[in-house]
């Protein structure tokens, strides 16, 4: 350890005297981002236009509104790391390698959100007379940061040192666990504020949107060059009850902070995408089967809700059950299909397998368009879909009511937002408990190597058929929800890629894009695919267009998705306490590569 | 595992064969292993002796023969196979590259354990009990072949000789009464020679019979109590180390016979000369330059190795082809 530390003590003095692009005295360099920053920060009290016709209204001195507001909190995180660089007291564990990249990207932050907002005033209103005084300030301040960062002693030679997380960081002082989890608290608060804001954009308000993805991507991406999303990970490992039970209570309390029927109906939808995201998760991310037909299971789930709901159009029109029969009746339904399906195709490997779950996804599509009583027997009502779905009513709580709780009104999607809530935090115990046995084991030995697998005593079909079926049963159980919120179910989404979620393609982009064989994985990239589209309405038809490019510069940059997998690293960190482990990086993103090409 | 006489056998496999379209390439091996026993299986690359460790795992279907164990035979479905109690470990490490090695012994257990989904998901006594009887018994069989430090590494981290060390860990796993190891020195120095031919002992010692493929002689001879050599699917002799080593067949067929027509007068009165300073034996010692000593010596490693190496470019009657 001592000699850790003194090769930490090494390679700061070496960087300490290695010269920054431009320059310039280091303190200079430092009181210039100070500078910049406070400038970004006090033009966002200012007026930027003069009119209100760009959106959010930026015409008001004293009071920031939307890009301004975002302006604002990039100018202050920007100013929090320059006063790092200060060694300011208290504020050390902000930064605490002392490095240049996590500055440069707080710099970067204020920077693109300053000249984008400029861009796009000056574009939106035809000139650049639109632009007040603010707008000049502000992008002439962020300027003057970010140029005072390239002064910063440089990190490297390569434009990715001076981007990423320095090699080594000096482990912070050990917290009492109260504080430990205080710090979850706060991060998970935050998370939650962020969260609202970008949901609540208005979706006229693209302009505002992009400024907020500008800030959130720079912004995460300066704490995590920081290191502060390895130590929160840490401190995640070590109280991770607490940790999941305080995110729950955050996505509890979404519906209570975001009153607003449109956003909560949202919520319930990306709840629902993410839900059925984790159930791919666990056939994709852990057992290693790619399963490109996996909607299906949720039309199964949505269809059999459908029918025993009691709506007029159903064949069943006088059944309706209880909703935990319901919902029972959509996993069973899903059940049977899954094992259905899985059994014959399930002999096949990689890319047959593939095939072949593509085409039942599209059988299951097509069967239930001519099940209308013309093509074949009247079941599903064909394309017309079953429609006036009664919501579902939990013990005499009717979800379709307004409900009050204190001076609060839940509404509809609020009910069906905390109803999908619990759904999800099953799903996420389901999937926990069933990773971490004896048959998550043989699910992810069947992914890494199905021949040893095998020859470990490993019934290779039965474990992947569990897989599948319990994949299958999860999807179901989201669509018996997704059934009584959307009012109606037909089959048109339940294709294998389209526009508007859920798809096949859709569910498979949100597994591999947040992190195969996370639990955050799935429900962030979810999130992140139904939120996108939702905000950037500009995208019309391109939509698909930009979810291909984005794929693409994902899979580039970032192959073992947003969230990696990272538990197996921590306890590496945690067994051996020295750092003699060969490349961090390396082994992770060769993880992705083969995850990626499975 | 068992404590029975040492003449009781473990695998019997009788009249295996194996045929790919028009290629046999195993045909009609004999083989049986008994309790306490280390058999070595020894062949030229390309002699079928992995293909027979599939045949007796259950990875290929025999198309002839069969294969009993303890005296019930084998259906030829690895899992089952594994869970009468035939585990193995492969030529090329396959290890479980992205689990811990803990976790990787924890996989060898699966046929011992019995926790379903349900008992996983509903997390009752039971099932803490069985995991925590599975963690204890995987870290004793870590600490046994000196891994147990790094239990929470990933495999794919481990040097190479470690991983092969925890490949035997993770078949030892599944509480074998017959171990199957192909190739396990493979890549591995002289010291890690020695240290697996140690563990092989302590591994016997446990009461697990193993049956070893190998390349290296010095290690099959010192380790095996019987050695069958397999040339082109057949076997050609099998019996104790020295009966082996002077067989002139096996000889062949990892030297070569001599050319039918007449060698270079040189070499010729090379070989004469090393002929008359020894004592009698076949001379085929012509094209390894160093290995002048008599046709037992020729068996040594070095030698062997070298002319395994050699192979293709020594291409005379072609035997070992």
């Amino acid at each position: 350890m001592a000699t850790t530390e003194n090769t930490a003590e090494n390679t700061a003095e070496v960087t300490e005297t290695a010269r920054g692009l431009i320059a310039l005295p280091q303190t200079a360099a430092r009181a210039l981002i100070a500078v910049g920053a406070v400038a970004t920060i006090a033009s966002t009290f200012m007026s930027w236009t003069y009119t209100a016709d760009f959106p959010g209204d930026l015409t008001y001195y004293g009071s920031p509104a939307g890009l301004q507001i975002l302006d604002l909190v990039a100018g202050a995180i920007t100013l929090l790391f320059a006063l790092t660089l200060f060694d300011v007291r208290g504020l050390r564990w902000l930064n605490p390698a002392g490095a240049t990249a996590p500055v440069v990207l707080a710099a970067a932050s204020a920077f693109a959100v300053s000249w984008f907002s400029a861009i796009a005033i000056a574009v939106d209103l035809k000139g650049l007379v639109a632009l007040d005084p603010g707008a000049y300030v502000t992008a002439i301040g962020s300027l003057i940061a970010l140029v005072g960062t390239l002064a910063l002693p440089s990190p490297g030679d390569t434009f990715k040192d001076w981007v990423s997380k320095p090699d080594r960081i000096p482990a912070a002082q050990k917290l009492p666990g109260w504080a430990e989890r205080l710090v979850i608290t706060a991060a998970t608060a935050v998370a939650l504020i962020v969260f609202t804001y970008g949901i609540g954009v208005d979706p006229e308000a693209s302009e505002t949107f992009i400024g907020y993805l500008l800030l959130v991507i720079f912004g995460t991406w300066a704490l995590q060059a920081a290191g502060l999303f390895d130590r929160f990970a840490t401190f995640n490992a070590r109280h991770k009850g607490f940790a999941t039970s305080m995110a729950f209570l955050a996505a509890a309390v979404f519906p209570f902070v975001e009153n607003n029927e449109h956003n909560a109906n949202l919520g319930v939808n990306i709840l629902v995408v993410a839900t059925v995201a984790l159930g791919l998760n666990i056939v994709v991310g852990l057992t290693g089967l790619l399963d490109l037909g996996y909607v299906a299971f949720l039309g199964v789930g949505a269809y059999a809700a459908a029918l025993v709901s009691g709506s007029e159009f159903s064949r069943f029109s006088g059944v309706q059950f209880p909703f935990w029969a319901a919902m029972l009746t959509g996993m069973a339904a899903s059940l049977v299909f899954g094992v259905l399906i899985g059994a014959p195709t399930l002999r096949l490997r990689g890319d047959y397998l593939a095939i072949v779950t593509l085409g039942f996804g599209e059988i299951f599509r097509i069967t239930v368009n001519n099940l209308d009583g013309s093509s074949g027997p009247n079941i599903t009502n064909g394309p017309n879909g079953i429609s006036m779905i009664p919501d579902l009513d939990i013990f005499g709580f009717n979800l379709g009511n307004s409900h009050d709780i204190g001076s609060i009104t839940l509404g509809r999607f609020a009910n069906y937002f905390l109803l999908m809530l619990i759904i999800t935090g099953i799903v996420v115990i389901v999937f926990n408990r069933a990773a971490d046995s004896r048959i998550g084991r043989s699910w992810i030995a069947i992914r890494e190597d199905e021949t040893a697998a095998t020859a470990m005593g490993i019934n290779g079909f039965r474990v992947k058929l569990i897989a599948f079926a319990l994949g299958a049963s999860l999807a179901g159980l989201a669509g018996t929800v997704s059934a009584h919120v959307g009012y109606s179910v037909n089959p048109a989404p339940y294709q294998f890629a389209g526009s508007v979620p859920p798809n096949s393609a859709f569910l498979l982009a949100a597994v591999v894009l947040g992190g195969m064989g996370t639990v955050n994985g799935p429900i962030l990239g979810a999130t992140l695919l139904y939120l996108l589209p939702e905000k950037l309405g500009f995208l019309k038809e391109y939509q698909l267009f930009a979810f291909g490019i984005a794929l693409v510069i994902l899979m580039r940059f970032r192959p073992e998705g947003i969230i990696a997998n990272r538990r197996r690293q921590l306890e590496f960190h945690e067994s051996d306490d020295s750092i003699d482990i060969p490349e961090q990086g390396l082994p992770d993103s060769t993880v992705g590569v083969t995850k990626a090409g499975a | 595992m068992t404590t029975t006489t040492a003449t009781s056998p473990v695998l019997e496999a009788s009249g295996v064969t194996m045929r790919f379209g028009g290629l046999t390439a195993v045909r009609s091996v004999d083989l049986t292993v008994n309790s306490g026993e280390i058999v070595g299986l020894i062949g030229p690359n390309g002699a079928g002796k992995t293909t027979f460790f599939n045949c007796l795992t259950g990875l290929y279907v025999p198309t002839e023969g069969k294969v009993s164990y303890k005296g019930t035979v084998l259906p030829p479905k690895p899992h089952l196979v594994t869970s009468a109690g035939i585990a193995r470990t492969f030529q090329n490490i396959r290890l479980f590259a992205n689990m811990t090695v803990l976790e990787n012994v924890l996989v060898g257990r699966h046929t011992r354990t019995k926790e379903g989904l349900w008992s996983a998901l509903l997390r009752g006594p039971g099932f803490r009990k069985a995991e925590a009887a599975s963690r204890e018994r995987a870290m004793e069989l870590l600490e046994f072949i000196g891994l147990a430090h790094k239990a929470d590494h990933l495999s794919r981290n481990l040097p190479y000789g470690e991983q092969r060390k925890l490949e035997i860990a993770r078949a030892m796993a599944s509480e074998p009464g017959l171990l199957l190891l192909d190739e396990p020195t493979a890549g591995m120095n002289p010291q890690e020679t020695r240290a697996t031919e140690d563990l092989v002992f302590a591994i016997r010692d446990r009461g697990i019979a193993v049956l070893v493929i190998e390349h290296d002689m010095r290690f099959i001879f010192n380790l095996s109590d019987r050695v069958a050599c397999l040339v082109q699917g057949e076997k050609l002799v099998e019996g104790t180390s020295e009966v082996v080593q002077g067989d002139e067949r096996v000889i062949a067929a990892y030297l070569g016979t001599p050319f039918e027509g007449a060698p270079g007068a040189e070499e010729l009165a090379e070989v004469e000369a090393a002929e008359a300073a020894e004592a009698t034996g076949t001379p085929e010692t012509a094209e390894a330059p160093e290995a002048t000593e008599t046709p037992e010596a020729a068996e040594t490693p070095e030698a062997a190795e070298s002319d395994a190496a050699a192979e293709g470019t020594t291409s005379k009657e072609g035997n070992a082809q």
